[in-house]
């Protein structure tokens, strides 16, 4: 059992990266826990379903991003499904019991297909970017509601995205209830925005994907289980940026993406 | 053997279809109307309620996809 006495300092917070074949933002997503001062460990999935490691042990889970099982069938399936049919017992018990659950791009997929997000037994889907391409580039997506992730990101958060299927489509027919049911939950966490931080109401390339209400980042209705489509880990330091001489001056510090570490450890360290 | 086919549903935008579509057009195809894409998986082994299961549980994201099973 992880120590979840009220003593927890930054130090002893262990947090479980789940790797599969074909992740390759794992050692980003280590580097930005240990940044912090907390322990990461980037363990297979493999591990995990065959019992050598428990989920009990650790306080905190990020599924990173990448292209789990060469993004075949669909993007973050295979990995969703594994997830699903052999560890949904343990990860309910871990999400019950509060302890956050970070899902970067592929790990946003597998959440989708695993049926963790966004709950309320509403299914939902990534399918193919609207551009029909691989969208690689830096958009500004607001904070809206996003329980403990979002408590201490700014408002207008400037971060890369980095998929072909991060368009988020809502069940036929059903697209306005369930989106406004996700917004009076409090379940939106990001929306894909302008410069100026107004709405992109699905334009070219500000909301990248073509994803319905502009839906860049999703939790779960208790807040803590959050999945989101851009990368934090590629917007941790200043020097991440391609403008950072220009906005930012030094390059030490750090970018937008750090604040979403900081309130997942955050969290751990005054729960526990 | 079974065939099955997967492909968004008919009111879930397509990118893969429009984009061929309109690469059809500037080829000069200007008979071509619309163009839909889905992807083909063959499977032999299973029972056809199998079949049903691996498309439901896996091979299909019934929230923005449709499936088929032909028996070949």
């Amino acid at each position: 059992m992880a120590d979840r006495g009220e003593t927890l300092r930054l130090e002893d917070v262990k947090v479980l990266i789940i790797r599969a074949p074909g992740t390759n933002c794992d050692a980003e997503t280590k580097d930005a826990v240990f940044d912090m001062g907390a322990r990461a460990d980037v363990v297979h999935l493999n591990r995990i379903i065959k019992g050598n490691i428990s989920l009990e042990d650790y306080h905190g889970i990020i599924l990173p991003g990448g292209f789990s099982f060469g993004d075949m069938v669909r993007s973050g399936v295979i990995l969703g499904k594994l997830l699903r049919y052999n560890l949904k017992k343990e990860f309910d018990e871990f999400i019950a019991e509060g302890n956050p659950v970070l899902g970067i791009c592929n790990g946003f997929q597998a959440l989708i297909e695993a049926d963790f997000l966004p709950g309320l037994d509403i299914s939902l889907a990534l399918g193919k970017n609207i551009s029909a391409r691989f969208e690689d580039r830096w958009c500004h997506i607001k904070r809206y509601r996003g329980g403990l992730f979002t408590r201490s990101v700014g408002e207008l958060v400037k971060i890369p995205v980095a998929n072909g299927e991060g368009r988020l489509i809502l069940p036929e027919g059903k697209e306005e209830k369930i989106y406004e049911e996700l917004g009076e939950n409090r379940q939106i966490a990001f929306k894909y925005a302008t410069g100026e931080g107004k709405p992109a109401m699905g334009s070219y390339p500000e909301n990248p994907s073509g994803s319905y209400g502009d839906i860049a980042g999703l939790t779960n209705n208790a807040g803590n289980v959050m999945g989101m489509m851009p990368h934090p880990e590629r917007a941790f330091y200043r020097y991440m940026y391609p403008d950072w001489t220009r906005d930012y001056g030094k390059p030490e510090g750090y970018g937008d993406g750090y604040y979403i570490f900081k309130d997942m450890l955050d969290y751990i360290v005054k729960k526990l | 053997m079974w065939e099955v086919r997967i492909y968004y549903k008919k009111g879930v935008q397509d990118p893969e279809g429009d984009t061929t579509l309109q690469g059809l057009k500037m080829l000069g195809f200007d008979c071509a109307e619309e163009v839909k894409t889905a992807k083909i998986f063959w499977i032999r082994g299973c029972d056809r309620e199998e079949v049903e299961k691996i498309c439901r549980r896996f091979l299909a994201n019934t929230t923005s996809q449709d499936y088929e099973i032909l028996q070949l």
